[in-house]
């Protein structure tokens, strides 16, 4: 097994804006079992990053405890990172977050580290609108302990184990949309076509940016029968839209029949070009998005795409008034004001 | 663009660009993994089936293989092709118990060769085992043609050529060494089945300006003849002053072999720039190394004379261009230059000539001075006269004349076998995967970043006072060890499964060089536009696999694949395999 890949890289490797190449973006070798889908994901990270530009050393990965958190070793390998304790990467992109607001916060998580151990963490995240993306690598079983179901896997959905499952599964989507996320998408890991520039316009948005991926977990649960394997998903996958994203600078080329495609401008001038495949989608309607999903779970679909954004949506940094200047970059100075000022505030008060 | 029907050999073939490139088709990397595990003899013998002379090879050949090598497209320099293969040569047992048995019997053809060069003796070493019986006639007084007369023994020492050819001449030919061959006629007459003609380009071309009917040849040499007199020391030492007419490898050999003599200042004096010149590159980069100024733009007007004497040559200076034919224009600038010399060489090309082939023969020849000969099957216009090696087409180098040696050798055992000559026999070929665990291959996946190796040179001031020193020392086997490694296995190939294929992406996000690339399948200009890294290099294909059930295809540009493996070792479903192709070009005796 390799542990490392060979140093040469295609000759010919475009470059972007700050002259690095896609090799810039790359971590570690994968350890994960070969065509895992979470290997995808981290490409279509590293790709999205590519495109747009990103400086890797103002970017920020964290992530709990499973398959899914092992992934950020293998991608933007020049970047920080925290590996957490289990299900608690939101606490510690909150706080991180509070420290320094100028990073870029990718959170990748999965479906046991969310909608498991994790949930009383994942809510809250959602509800305070922490500047983040948060990426749900979900493969609807534990892999790291063998196969066992999880709290995503769908009613009767059958893993390698042979035993249909009998409990209803959380749907993260729903949930982020009822608890006021203001990004959220669903995308699969075998179409970097739609999950890339989903990627772009959760890094660009402002605020809580959920995208939960469907990412076959090739060991456990790529058979017949579930409803997680690159089969299923690939025969009943149906997309709200096609995401094109348009960073700031870049103008709008693309020519879209009217009436069936719409422009989301984003806080930083980027815009987010959708091309509709669904009518009824009211991409800024959270009612709309929940009510869609329903209907097509009905039909045995998998609904996929960018499923509600709120461009203008304040994020905790605004909500709580804190200083531009990051916290962590306050000196004593700016922090003990002296006796005088605490006179003041204290006089204030009386 | 269709689907790629990897079943044809010649696909694979072209994915190993050095066996490719290679005349003769040696399998390259196979005997390169088997010097980097220290199997010498095994790597000789692979060698020796293929171009018959390994040792000689390993130090003069012009070496195809190391510009089309993959490795110079990924990084800056190829493989050292050529110093490996006479590391195995140098290095290797006894190799006679290998050698092919010859039967006591023979089958009744008798077979004339004329000359004992590169290609007679390739035809003889094919046919030899097959129970032909073999008269090999030769002009000189040993075996070894071109090899053994015009290059100098401080590149190739005389003992390699002894035993390489004596490997071939103890199969039991019949030769006949001072015996030059004055008619086909009466070679024919003593009825031979068959005549091979591989004798060779003798005569250099010579130039007769003003002052030569003076000199008449004393002093102004044709280059190869010279050499050949210097080879069996006719020509001991050299005047203080020499030029060297002409741009190609017999210059630089002459020139070198000037200086050995004795001469102080030896010049080299082209007509085009030096970037024109037809000297392979490590050539000119060894005459340099030695001191040896190369004068461009200098065409050649007249031999000055004084008291009946050569004592210099008078160049006309000149402008090199190339017109919108890409035809040579030298236009004179009207300049003249002297430059003083006691003796000149001319390396200025090489002329065939055949006065000893006589018209009635039925052998005919067209308006260059060649025999008419077919260039598949070596044959004359007369059906039992066959050429190859430079008397066929010209002069080429020694690896060519070896590859059509073997042409021309299964072309005279498929005439006595009844076979129509065009028919070509199909390359033996074997597809053998190299899978040895869930992750783990049978060669050295891995790629090294290593950068290649020179090859050390004995010390200029000991080389430069003898003849007979090699300059080169050959690798030793820890460098060749590294060499080796660089090597990229291109003849283990990647081979795709479209059924096997669930189109996880895995393959595409490990491929290190974005070679992989799923797209909706169009013509191959468009395809090659829209792949992850546009295509841009149109002499190296692209795989096409048939529709995938999301409707698109796989997508492989062979240009700088790295055959790591990593695609097959990051797919779930084996759907890439790694899997070794040899690729045997056809030989006399083993065509059905």
């Amino acid at each position: 097994m390799s542990y490392a890949i060979p140093g040469f890289r295609h000759p010919n490797l475009p470059k972007n804006e700050l002259g690095y190449t896609a090799k810039d973006y790359e971590g570690r070798v994968s350890t994960l079992c070969a065509g895992c889908g979470h290997d995808s994901i981290s490409a279509a990270i590293r790709e999205a990053c590519f495109g747009m530009s990103i400086p890797p050393h103002r970017v920020a990965k964290l992530s709990g405890i499973g398959c899914s958190s092992k992934t950020p070793t293998y991608f933007l390998g020049n970047s920080h990172g925290f590996n957490s304790v289990h299900g608690r990467m939101p606490a510690v992109a909150t706080g991180g977050n509070m420290a320094n607001r100028n990073l870029l916060y990718i959170g990748v998580s999965g479906d046991g580290d969310t909608a498991s151990i994790g949930m009383g963490q994942f809510v809250h995240a959602v509800r305070r609108n922490v500047n983040m993306v948060y990426i749900c690598e979900n493969n609807g079983v534990y892999g790291l302990t063998k196969g066992q179901d999880s709290a995503t896997t769908d009613v009767g959905s059958v893993s390698k184990k042979g035993e249909p499952n009998a409990l209803e599964p959380i749907d993260l989507c729903a949930i982020a949309l009822q608890l006021g996320a203001t990004f959220v998408a669903n995308s699969f890991s075998g179409d970097k076509s739609q999950l890339v520039p989903i990627i772009q316009a959760a890094i660009a948005h402002k605020g809580f940016a959920f995208i939960n991926v469907i990412s076959p977990c090739v060991t456990f649960n790529n058979v017949p029968g579930s409803t997680k394997a690159y089969d299923y998903i690939r025969q009943h996958m149906a997309s709200t839209n096609t995401v094109d994203f348009v960073p700031a600078e870049e103008e709008i080329t693309t020519d879209y029949a009217p009436g069936t495609s719409e422009v989301v401008t984003m806080h930083d001038g980027s815009a987010i070009h959708l091309q509709k495949m669904d009518e009824k989608l009211d991409i800024h309607s959270r009612r709309s998005a929940l009510a869609l999903m329903q209907e097509y779970k009905a039909e045995d679909k998998v609904l996929t795409g960018l499923l509600f954004v709120d461009p203008d949506s304040q994020e905790i940094h605004e909500t709580m008034n804190t200083t531009a200047t990051p916290l962590r970059n306050l000196t004593e100075k700016e922090l003990c004001p002296g006796s005088e000022q605490l006179q003041k505030i204290n006089d204030q008060l009386r | 663009m269709k689907p790629t029907n990897v079943g044809n050999p010649e696909y694979f073939h072209k994915v190993v660009d050095c066996q490719f490139a290679c005349p003769a088709h040696t399998p390259v990397p196979e005997y390169i993994r088997l010097i980097a595990a220290g199997r010498y003899t095994d790597a000789y013998m692979i060698n020796w089936e293929s171009n018959v002379f390994p040792g000689i090879l390993g130090r003069t050949c012009d070496r195809p293989c190391e510009p089309a090598c993959r490795r110079g497209r990924v990084e800056d320099k190829p493989v050292a092709i050529c110093r490996l293969k006479r590391v195995c040569a140098d290095n290797k047992d006894a190799i006679k118990d290998r050698l092919p048995k010859i039967p006591k019997e023979k089958n009744g053809h008798r077979l004339a060769l004329v000359g004992a060069g590169p290609s007679s003796l390739t035809v003889a070493r094919d046919l030899m085992p097959l129970g032909y019986e073999i008269d090999l006639y030769e002009a000189n007084g040993k075996a070894g043609g071109f090899m053994r007369t015009q290059i100098p023994s401080f590149r190739l020492p005389e003992k390699v050529i002894d035993e390489e050819t004596g490997y071939i001449l103890d199969m039991g030919v019949n030769s006949f060494f001072n015996t030059r061959v004055e008619s086909l006629k009466a070679l024919l007459d003593q009825g031979y089945d068959a005549v091979f003609i591989g004798s060779g380009a003798p005569s250099g071309r010579n130039l007769k300006l003003p002052g030569y009917e003076v000199d008449d040849g004393e002093n102004i040499r044709v280059g190869v003849e010279w050499l050949a007199d210097v080879a069996f020391g006719h020509a001991t030492e050299c005047p203080k002053d020499v030029i060297v007419l002409g741009g190609g490898n017999t210059a630089m050999d002459c020139c070198r072999t000037a200086l050995r003599l004795g001469a102080k200042n030896v010049k080299i004096l082209i007509r085009t720039p030096i970037d024109a010149m037809m000297a392979s590159e490590w050539e000119v980069e060894d005459t340099q190394a030695e001191g040896i100024p190369i004068l461009e733009n200098h065409n050649p007007q007249e031999y000055v004379i004084r008291d009946g004497k050569l004592v210099g040559m008078q160049f006309e200076i000149i402008e090199y261009s190339i017109d919108a034919d890409g035809r040579e224009v030298f236009t004179p600038t009207g300049r003249n230059e002297v430059v003083d010399c006691e003796l000149v060489l001319l390396a200025i090309g090489q002329a065939n000539a055949f006065p000893w082939i006589e018209k009635e023969t039925g052998v005919e020849f067209n308006d260059t001075g060649l025999a008419v000969v077919d260039p598949v099957t070596h044959q004359s216009t007369n059906p039992k006269v066959f050429f190859g090696g430079d008397a066929a087409f010209g002069p080429r180098n020694i690896i060519t004349a070896v590859a059509q040696g073997h042409q021309a050798a299964l072309s005279l055992d498929m005439m006595f076998n009844g076979q129509d000559l065009h028919v070509r026999p199909n390359p033996g070929t074997n597809l053998l995967s190299q899978k040895m665990g869930i992750h783990d291959w049978s060669y050295a996946s891995m790629v090294t970043e290593e950068e290649r190796h020179a090859v050390p040179h004995v010390d200029l001031d000991e080389a430069i006072h003898s003849h007979t020193m090699e300059v080169e020392l050959g690798f030793d086997a820890a460098t060749a060890l590294e060499e080796a490694q660089r090597c990229l296995n291109c003849d283990v190939e990647t081979v795709f499964s479209e059924s096997k294929c669930i189109e996880c992406d895995a393959c595409i996000d490990i491929c290190p060089v974005d070679c992989l690339t799923f797209t909706e399948n169009s013509d191959e200009a468009k395809l090659r536009k829209n792949l992850n890294v546009p295509a841009h290099n149109l002499s190296q294909d692209l795989f096409i696999s048939h529709d995938l059930p999301t409707g698109r295809v796989m997508v492989k540009d062979e240009d700088v694949c790295l055959h790591c493996g990593l695609c097959a070792e990051r797919c779930p479903t084996s759907a890439w395999d790694m899997q070794k192709f040899l690729y045997v070009a056809p030989k006399a005796g083993q065509q059905s």
